[in-house]
């Protein structure tokens, strides 16, 4: 019962666009002040050196509806853009004292003007990451960037960020990605113990509140998921790909779930980016910065020849020991829809089955993905038998 | 060297055309004799560089654009639906990769092979495009990452936080530039030669002063040229031959051109009435028609953003110091996707403002590009912008770049003449 009621609240927290927990940390830090981040990677350690609380902007799903932000951002451009910035509009980031949108495509990029001419009262910064991840000078840049982005929190906070600080925040955000990587093995070696819901909500929450609270409750979901009495079905295994920015509804991942395991997936990716502990010795900047590039996952939205998308979904399937997957991207998400391309024919070439699809953070009917999913999972149960 | 008046009128076009299909001509003999060819875009071309090493150049923005002008880019971009391609993918990737798909066969000849690729981050659907080169052909693909535009307050000139920004942009520019060098080096098996490098700086320097020149004619009512008509041919040399003794000329010629239509006061558009700014691209499957909507109402364009992001980089105060070829490169670099590639696209409203006033602007047409997210996201936000903060009356279209599906003839029509009717009773309110 404890654990239901957990997720009840996180999918609560999740789907109320007002922010509650954000609004209950201010209440407790009167001075304190909170960094927006767009989708899909910060270094959040940064901001929480400062004192300051780091909160992911990753759409508003269907919880608002999209009104002024029509009247400013093109028709043709993705839900999750719009969405974000109608949270704004419409006063629900009153809190925000600096957002940050990482160079992650042309349509958030963009949207970064729009956030600077809509909200003159606000700091707002486009942070650069490298696409040319393997030039021997990518690192060196990127940690000139961060501490760019480090002395724009300074200016806020009024307090310098001491490399201790700085060391001390990361460790905090290890222990968060190291829980997190937990949640991951156990969704991948017993997937009947935590739904795809479930586990989304687990990681979608860590940009929703302090880290602290939220390693406390990772600790807790840790400890009560093994005593869930849920037996293992006779379901087919898939990674999930396509998640890594606008966000799919919670209820089009109910009704995949319901016909299949989703054993690994890039849903918000961005909060489990860092792939292994970043170093707590020597430069905290740099050992953020090198993380970034070398101790990190993938997605369509950086560039980085040592890991070609394609190769990296088929380990992503075959790590996970997944038979097939569903490969999913945004409307209107350019990379992500020029990912899929790849994505297919690689799986085609390696003959992995799997289902290509389309969604938008706002859908409300899913019979038509239900039907979809239930097919592509029962024609391959059959094809598996 | 000078020209007879009756020589001049028409020479830009003129020559435009032979530079155009000499450049043809090398890409197709380049595809015959397999001699190497670099891919390019428009926005941060990175010629200087290139040429040095005798790469051919191609600039599938150009290639794709062309192939709307031709009338043939939805056959292409089919093409590349079939192959897997969204429809809401950018319609530039889609006619290349459908001229890819069949082997580099183009309305105006034959693209050549990638001998190497160098793609950038000023738009991000380059990475993603040349993601396909690198798939479909295996070539190498260099990325060359050009940290742009940050927001208001870092990239504000003179401050510390300026110079820190810029510095560290710059040092990450010049390195980059040092390993593509040496990438340039092992493909063609020539050595660096940093004299012909200079060369090439000299003539883009020039280049960009006549590039500026040409532009600065059109502050001249009636102006001379309609932007995105001469100004499309414009781009295209300041893309294809920067940094050659060609393209030079060609500027020299064109703004010969244009001074001597200033001085016999012969308009672009006969019986001008109404100075617009094209914000964003034309519909170039439907350029004559995109065009001619608005001069049959005495509208001509005196500038766009296109010839600001996809004219060179030359933004003001470009110029190379040639005693320090690969340093300044990178500054010049770093300055231009600040200034020209990224802060024109996502932050136009300081351009906008001084073009408003230097050009003697009316009105601003935004052209939004279904399939292009770089030039379109933010229009409708920064055509309110300069509605309310500077009472310039501003219209929004759709469609495309070049996708004919995507051109709705009646309702662009009825958008623009309802617009001139609008524009009409603002003048007569402003008193202009």
């Amino acid at each position: 019962m404890e654990l239901e009621r957990i997720f009840d609240d996180l999918r609560a927290l999740v789907e109320d666009p007002s922010f509650p927990a954000v609004r209950r940390w201010l209440e407790a830090n009167p001075q304190g002040k909170v960094v927006g981040h767009f989708q899909v990677f910060f270094p959040e350690e940064v901001a929480h050196a400062a004192g300051l609380l780091p909160v992911k902007i990753a759409g508003a799903g269907g919880t608002v509806q999209v009104r002024q932000a029509d009247a400013r951002i093109a028709a043709f451009v993705c839900s999750i853009v719009r969405s974000s910035l109608e949270l704004a509009l419409s006063g629900r980031l009153d809190f925000l004292s600096l957002m940050v949108v990482p160079n992650i495509c042309d349509a958030a990029r963009n949207g970064c003007g729009v956030w600077v001419r809509s909200f003159p009262q606000m700091r707002v910064e486009t942070l650069y990451h490298p696409h040319n991840a393997s030039s021997a000078h990518a690192v060196d840049y990127l940690v000139g960037e961060y501490r760019r982005i480090g002395r724009v929190i300074e200016e806020l906070s009024g307090r310098p960020i001491t490399e201790d600080a700085l060391r001390a925040s990361i460790a905090l955000f290890n222990e968060n990605r190291r829980l997190l990587r937990e949640v991951y093995r156990i969704k991948r070696e017993s997937p009947w113990l935590l739904s795809a819901v479930e586990s989304y909500l687990l990681v979608r929450s860590a940009g929703l509140m302090p880290r602290e609270e939220h390693n406390v409750l990772l600790r807790r979901v840790l400890e009560l998921l093994p005593q869930r009495p849920a037996k293992k079905q006779d379901r087919i295994r898939v990674v999930f790909e396509g998640g890594f920015c606008e966000q799919p509804p919670l209820d089009m991942l109910a009704v995949i779930q319901n016909a299949c395991y989703i054993v690994d997936d890039d849903l918000m990716i961005g909060l489990r980016w860092i792939t292994e502990d970043v170093p707590l010795d020597g430069d905290p900047w740099r050992n953020l910065a090198d993380s970034y590039l070398n101790r990190s996952s993938y997605s369509p939205v950086q560039r980085d020849p040592r890991k070609p998308k394609a190769e990296m979904l088929l380990r992503r399937i075959r790590e996970a020991g997944a038979e097939a997957a569903i490969v999913a991207a945004a409307k209107m998400c350019e990379p992500g829809l020029e990912e899929q391309v790849h994505y297919s024919r690689a799986l085609d070439g390696a003959g992995i089955p799997h289902l290509v699809m389309e969604f938008e953070e706002t859908m409300t009917v899913f019979e038509q993905v239900g039907m979809e999913v239930e097919t592509f999972a029962e024609s391959l149960l059959f094809q598996f038998a | 060297m000078s020209t007879s008046a009756q020589e001049i009128l028409g020479v830009s076009r003129r020559e435009g055309r032979r530079l155009m299909e000499l450049w043809w001509q090398r890409m197709t003999e380049a595809a015959q004799t397999g001699h190497p060819t670099a891919y390019v875009f428009v926005m941060a071309p990175l010629s200087e560089l290139l040429l040095t090493f005798d790469f051919v150049i191609n600039a599938p923005e150009i290639t794709s654009l062309q192939t709307a002008i031709r009338g043939q880019s939805q056959a292409y971009i089919q093409l590349a639906e079939d192959y897997g391609f969204s429809p809401d993918i950018c319609g530039y990737v889609k006619a290349d990769v459908g001229v890819q798909l069949k082997e580099g066969e183009h309305p105006y000849g034959r693209v050549p092979r990638p001998a190497l690729v160098v793609t950038n981050n000023v738009c991000n659907t380059y990475l993603k495009w040349a993601e396909f080169w690198e798939h479909y052909y295996g070539c190498p693909v260099f990325t060359f990452d050009l940290p742009g535009w940050r927001g208001r307050e870092s990239l504000r000139e003179g401050t510390e936080a300026f110079r820190e920004t810029f510095e560290n942009d710059c040092r990450y520019v010049l390195g980059q530039l040092r390993e593509l060098i040496e990438v340039c080096e092992r493909i063609t098996g020539k050595s660096f030669d940093i004299d012909r490098f200079r060369e090439h700086l000299r003539e883009a320097n020039r280049m960009a002063e006549l590039y500026h020149a040409v532009c600065d004619t059109n502050r001249h009512i009636p102006a001379p040229f309609n932007a995105p008509l001469e100004g499309v041919t414009y781009q295209g040399i300041a893309n294809l031959y920067r940094g050659t003794p060609e393209g030079t000329r060609y500027f020299e010629l064109a703004l010969e051109e244009m001074r001597e239509r200033v001085r016999l006061g012969m308009a672009a558009v006969p019986d001008e009435r109404f100075r617009l700014v094209l914000v964003g691209t034309a519909c170039y499957s439907h350029f004559r028609r995109f065009v001619e909507l608005f001069s049959s109402w005495g509208g001509v364009f005196v500038h766009s953003t296109y010839m600001v992001f996809a004219g060179g980089g030359f933004v003001p105060g470009f110029g190379y110091d040639l005693g320090r070829p690969l340093e300044s490169f990178a500054e010049q670099m770093v300055r231009a996707t600040y200034w020209g590639w990224t802060g024109a696209m996502f932050y136009q409203q300081e351009w906008l403002d001084r073009v408003v006033r230097d050009w003697k602007v009316d009105g601003i047409c935004f052209h939004g590009v279904k399939s292009c997210r770089t030039t379109s996201t933010g229009l409708p936000d920064v055509r309110e912008w300069m509605r309310v903060q500077r009472n310039v009356p501003g219209l929004f279209i759709q469609s495309d770049l070049v996708d004919p599906r995507l051109w709705s003839d009646a309702q662009i029509k009825n958008r623009v003449d309802a617009f001139f009717e609008a524009l009409a009773a603002h003048k007569a309110a402003v008193g202009r």
